[in-house]
């Protein structure tokens, strides 16, 4: 404990702008993390906002077709790389260490370095508007050889996606090593929080599939500049490739997205079950074998390319797969919820909405992954839908959950709970209007990334577009309680929710400086 | 050692990430500036890289002082080897994707070209090619010419590495000073040969999927060699300085083990892209 | 317990009603809510595995949510229900990753069938060569000699609200794809610059077209009538305006409408030798141009620069026929502007470039000769 504190000199850390800049903390970057992710949602939230006025109506109104494009483009990639990664990491880098009684996380420097990386590429992202041609637009995917086409900002977007990389990587190993080597005498790895679980799968996930990602987009940059034919036939490339490593990372991706998702339910539940998780091992199993099994399936992505049939009928039996140990999840939460005590505060509610809304997602992931029927649906609004379902009522309420969930924890205040179920019922309802409605509209044939549209999808469209306005304006009420319960609010206590269990509620609200100077016996 | 989470080291709040940051906006900014023809893209790029280079000797400077007073012992420097040993996982990976690449257009792309009676009438599926458009005649590398020395000589390297790890565990510095010096020696040996093999060469990155595949893998391997060369440079100055003891020279085994990775990836290099 | 219970539950069913309202309003208008009507075999047989696919997972969402619900409800805090403390149930565990096993093994079989019989293109009774260009469609009948393009025939106006929507805004092309019902016609697919996707959902067929390669897929309609569709893979800017449309039309009358193209392009090769006019020549290139390049170029030849170019006082459209020409017929790679010569007749070229070359404010009085174009082909 002295040797700590004498050493590395924490109580006077510097103060303002440069703590920030300078912080070792494994709290100030998380919270760093958290507010860029929030900062980036908004930015890419606004883009969606454009899209779905576009849509409004048939016809062209309010963007063109090329900034149209751009905003496609840039909201899913901004969203997934802007808001969603750097939220879970940013979950990550707060609870990890006070989960499994660490001291910090093994490398606080590098972990400040993985974080201000993020800004860096944000900046090449939202500046890649106003350069000439303007914004990526491309799609997130970047499929070349529209791609190649594209003008100065196509390059930055592929640098920026480089830096992320980077970051990502770099707070993945950085969270690999914190769970392996620093975890409190006695925490073996199957006591271990679920949540600490699926975030040490999702790590191993990140480092294998980034750098593929990383190299993939280099190739797409020597395409673009220096001449190379990876993707071009005249030269014996091949647009599919891209498309198979690309996939290759992209699958994974997906479930990096929604693992720590799956943690964070797998911790709320349990809470306000006031009961034990139902089947910790099968969980921590299912976790394993979804990660598995993401990185043996990523050409579903690629039906409609033209595989083979032995190529196409192995995708698909190996992706319908997936829903076994999906299946195993949902099954254990309401297995946990069976008999238990419960009540339904803001965090909980975003749970158990999760538990039905992805579980929707499940499904229509099951249908796209029977090659006839996705043969049909492959680049309409239904995989639209699916993705938002898991994405959005997956991912995205999962992280605001969790907000709700730890937030006493880490200002000492309680939030406003009566504004949280506003929130949450508001953003339920309003998602559902949003994107239950574009199943209809892929099944009835509207392909995505088009801004205009066909006469009999006009009503839907409208509904939708209204649907999506009214969920954007919800989460400025997130704002608001989240800036509410930071600057003050009833005192949160250590344990505001009696259910919980896990290792940082025997910490102070909001816990010290240093999470445990002094690391926790785990019986 | 005393209860090892009550010393685990945590570093003060540092600026260096802060100007790493700053020198990868840089050098990103000028690359950008270079890709759109813009004359001063260069220079901004010489801007970033120096800022970068100010921030890795800062920052790996003070990596060596805090190893120099003992705080990166136990468990940070269990850390420290978890940590390089996902890093260059990571690094596997990336050649992965290079190597996907290759696999994909020899197995699947180029056969299915051939195969096209339509769209690219009389062209023979074979390896090496530049592709059926660019009808492009070049002569391709040989194996057992330069690039089986090039094998010999990194193999070689990988042994006075190891030889000189034996020689600082048993205390016995000459050793470790000559087998470093040998190892950075064979390593500059190495690119000396791929850059003339490069400067010799009959065909260009240009030169279809043959080309692409050829120069970006072994390009990859021969920065990832420059980077590995530089940092035993590094680790025999070290030693030669009197840093490391028999029982804790964690920096020697992390560039050590970042040198074997870069002799795995030749050999299969040496395999896939020269020899079959 | 520190936290407040909220005072009732009235924001969020007050939240319902509110938005459920517009819901109820809109009740008259048109909500398509499942596949479209197939009219081939795999098409059906798509639609007969989506409804199956469909109802097993509603059975599983009711037998799964069923518990959970009745768990919401019974077991509640509020109701004082203590919690039972039980966990891990190995039996239990088996059986839930056993059953949904065996129902995808359900599922999986009558699937593999359907793959394997999408996937069979063997035996066509006739090939059409479909390529996919930014942004129409190309198809040429292997074989046959006949080849066109088929362009969007929604008008611009309509697209910018200057003029009323037609009934098929956006489905509706200049030149369909012709195919006769009840034969197997063998689809292949390619692309001349990005990957394009060629999807019509009656006909259950969705393939991409991808610059290079080829890939094929089969259609066998039954009954004769007009099929729509998009093409579905991001392409760049015009995505949205590429359909696709099918008339399937009996054999007979598809055999006269065949040889009725092969007339035109007679006809079509012996108007090339002529000579035309300046003002002939602008009044057609005016309507190429507005099929080809008003999309990237616009209606005033101001463009969308950078990437788009202006062609209003345009260097090289004011400058050498020869440089002009080459770069319509050529196109220019490594740019979005593609080659044009293999896509229209020599007349179209000639007459586009005349009539960019004295269009707003280019007044060059240069009337390009179909046979200037023909040079270029040899």
């Amino acid at each position: 404990m002295e040797a700590v504190l004498h050493d590395s000199h924490h109580e006077d850390h510097p103060t303002g702008l440069m703590r920030w800049f300078t912080t070792t903390n494994h709290k100030d970057i998380g919270s760093l993390y958290l507010w860029f992710s929030l900062l980036m949602f908004f930015f890419a939230g606004t883009l969606a906002m454009l899209i779905r006025a576009e849509l409004f109506q048939p016809g062209i109104q309010i963007v063109q077709p090329q900034i149209f494009n751009q905003l496609t483009s840039m909201h899913g990639l901004i969203m997934i790389f802007g808001a969603i990664m750097p939220a879970l990491v940013g979950f990550a880098n707060w609870q990890i260490p006070l989960m499994i009684g660490a001291p910090d996380m093994a490398f606080p420097r590098m972990n400040n370095w993985s974080f201000w990386l993020l800004p860096v590429a944000a900046i090449l992202l939202s500046t890649s508007f106003f350069v000439p041609g303007g914004a990526m637009a491309g799609g997130w995917t970047m499929y070349p050889p529209l791609y190649i086409q594209g003008g100065i900002s196509y390059d930055m977007t592929i640098l920026a996606v480089h830096i992320m990389g980077l970051s990502s990587i770099m707070g993945a190993i950085n969270i690999i090593v914190t769970v392996l080597n620093l975890r409190a005498p006695g925490m073996t790895l199957m006591k271990m929080p679920l949540f600490v679980w699926t975030w040490l799968i999702t790590a191993f996930l990140l480092v294998a599939v980034m750098p593929v990602l990383a190299s993939v987009v280099t190739m797409l940059l020597t395409d673009r500049h220096f001449g190379t034919h990876f993707f071009n036939a005249a030269g014996g490339g091949d647009p599919i490739m891209y498309q198979h490593i690309f996939w290759t990372f992209g699958h994974p991706e997906v479930y990096i997205m929604i693992l720590p998702a799956f943690g964070i339910i797998s911790t709320i539940i349990p809470t306000f079950a006031r009961k034990k998780l139902f089947g910790y091992t099968s969980m921590v199993y299912a976790v394993a074998a979804i990660a598995g099994l993401s990185f043996m399936v990523w050409a579903h992505h690629m039906f409609t390319t033209g595989m083979p049939v032995a190529g196409q009928l192995y995708f698909m039996y190996a992706t319908m797969l997936i829903s076994v140990p999906t299946g195993v999840k949902v099954f254990n939460w309401v297995a946990t919820l069976w008999k238990g005590s419960i009540s339904f505060e803001t965090p909980m509610l975003f749970a158990l909405a999760f538990v039905c809304l992805f579980t929707i997602g499940g499904f229509s992931g099951l249908v796209v992954s029977i090659v006839p029927v996705d043969i049909q649906l492959q680049d309409t609004y239904y995989v639209v839908a699916h993705f938002h379902y898991v994405l959005f009522s997956g991912s995205a309420m999962a992280i605001m959950g969790g907000i709700y969930y730890w937030l006493p924890k880490w200002t000492g205040h309680m939030y406003d709970e009566t504004l949280g179920r506003i929130h949450f019922w508001l953003t339920a309802i309003a998602f559902n209007v949003t994107f239950f409605p574009m199943h209809f509209l892929g099944l009835a044939g509207m392909p995505r990334r088009i801004p205009d549209y066909a006469l009999q999808f006009a009503d839907f469209n409208r509904l939708v577009s209204l649907g999506s306005f009214v969920l954007g304006a919800s989460q400025l009420i997130f704002l608001y309680v989240v800036v509410k319960c930071i600057r003050g609010g009833a005192k949160a206590g250590d344990r505001p929710w009696e259910g919980a269990e896990t290792l940082e509620w025997s910490l102070s609200s909001p816990p010290p400086y240093h999470s445990f100077t002094v690391a926790p016996e785990v019986k | 050692m005393a209860d090892h989470a009550q010393t685990y080291y945590v570093p003060p709040p540092s600026h260096w990430p802060l100007v790493g940051s700053l020198g990868i906006l840089t050098l990103a900014s000028g690359f950008i500036l270079l890709l759109a023809k813009v004359a001063a893209g260069p220079y901004v790029m010489g801007v970033g890289a120096l800022i970068l280079i100010y921030m890795l000797v800062g920052w790996f400077g003070s990596v060596i002082r805090e190893d120099r007073a003992g705080k990166l012992e136990g468990q940070v420097d269990t850390s420290y080897r978890w940590g390089m040993m996902w890093f260059i996982f990571s690094e596997v990976m990336f050649f992965g994707g290079f190597f996907g690449a290759l696999f994909y257009a020899r197995v699947f792309t180029v056969p299915d070209l051939g195969a096209d009676e339509l769209l690219w009438p009389g062209f023979v599926a074979q390896w090496p090619t530049a592709g059926p458009g660019l009808k492009e005649q070049f002569t391709p590398m040989h194996a057992w010419g330069i690039p089986a020395l090039n094998t010999l000589i990194l193999l070689t390297s990988g042994a006075t590495v190891t030889w000189a790890h034996w020689g600082l565990k048993r205390g016995r510095r000459d050793q470790a000073k000559l087998g470093l010096i040998l190892t950075v020696a064979l390593g500059f040996t190495f690119l000396c040969l791929q850059a003339y093999e490069y400067l010799e060469a009959a065909f260009t990155l240009k030169t279809g999927i043959y080309g692409a595949t050829f120069y970006m893998l072994t390009g990859f391997h021969g920065l990832h060699v420059t980077l590995g060369a530089i940092m035993l440079t590094v680790i025999t100055f070290r030693v030669f300085a009197g840093h490391f003891t028999p029982e804790s020279h964690f920096g020697f085994e992390a560039v050590s083990w970042y040198w074997h990775f870069v002799d795995v990836v030749w050999l299969v290099l040496f395999v896939f892209v020269y020899w079959l | 317990m520190r936290l407040r219970k909220p005072r009732t539950i009235r924001p969020p069913s007050l939240l319902a009603i509110v938005l459920l309202l517009p819901l109820a309003a809109l009740a008259d208008f048109q909500f398509p809510l499942n596949l479209q009507k197939p009219v081939t075999i795999v098409g059906r047989e798509i639609y007969d595995l989506n409804t199956v696919i469909n109802w097993i997972c509603a059975g599983i969402f009711v037998v799964v949510f069923i518990p959970m619900f009745y768990a919401l409800w019974h077991h509640r805090k509020s109701l004082g229900h203590q919690p039972h403390h039980f966990h891990e149930n190995s039996k239990l565990e088996t059986l839930w990753t056993i059953v949904p096993f065996l129902v995808l093994i359900g599922i999986a079989i009558p699937t593999t069938a359907v793959v394997v019989d999408m996937k069979d293109t063997s035996k066509p009774d006739m090939t059409v060569k479909v390529t996919g260009r930014q942004w129409k469609w190309e198809y040429e009948y292997l074989g046959q000699e006949v080849k066109y393009i088929s362009t969007l025939a929604t008008s611009r106006d309509q697209v910018n609200n200057k003029a009323p929507k037609s009934e098929h805004y956006l489905l509706e092309v200049d030149k369909p794809l012709v195919v006769p019902t009840g034969q197997k016609v063998r689809l292949v697919f390619t692309s001349a610059d990005v990957i394009h996707a060629w999807w019509v959902p009656a006909l259950g067929v969705k393939q991409d077209a991808i610059p290079g390669f080829l890939r094929d897929a089969w259609i066998k309609v039954d009954e004769p009538g007009t099929y729509r569709g998009q093409c579905a893979e991001l392409c760049g800017v015009d995505h949205g305006y590429m359909p696709i449309v099918v008339e399937a039309v009996p054999p007979a009358k598809f055999a006269a409408w065949m040889d009725q193209q092969k007339t035109q392009l007679a006809e079509a090769k012996a108007a090339a030798s002529k000579e035309y006019a300046l003002a002939e020549l602008v009044a057609m290139g005016e309507k190429v141009y507005k099929t080809n390049c008003v999309s990237c170029h616009q209606a005033n030849g101001q463009g969308l620069p950078p990437a788009f170019p202006p062609l209003d006082n345009s260097k090289v459209v004011t400058g050498a026929i020869e440089g002009h020409l080459s770069t319509v017929f050529h196109g220019r790679p490594g740019t979005a502007m593609q080659a044009f010569g293999p896509q229209l007749s020599d007349l179209d070229i000639a007459a586009v470039v005349t009539y960019e070359r004295n269009s707003w404010h280019n007044k060059t009085g240069n009337a390009v000769q179909p046979r200037e174009v023909a040079a270029l082909r040899k």
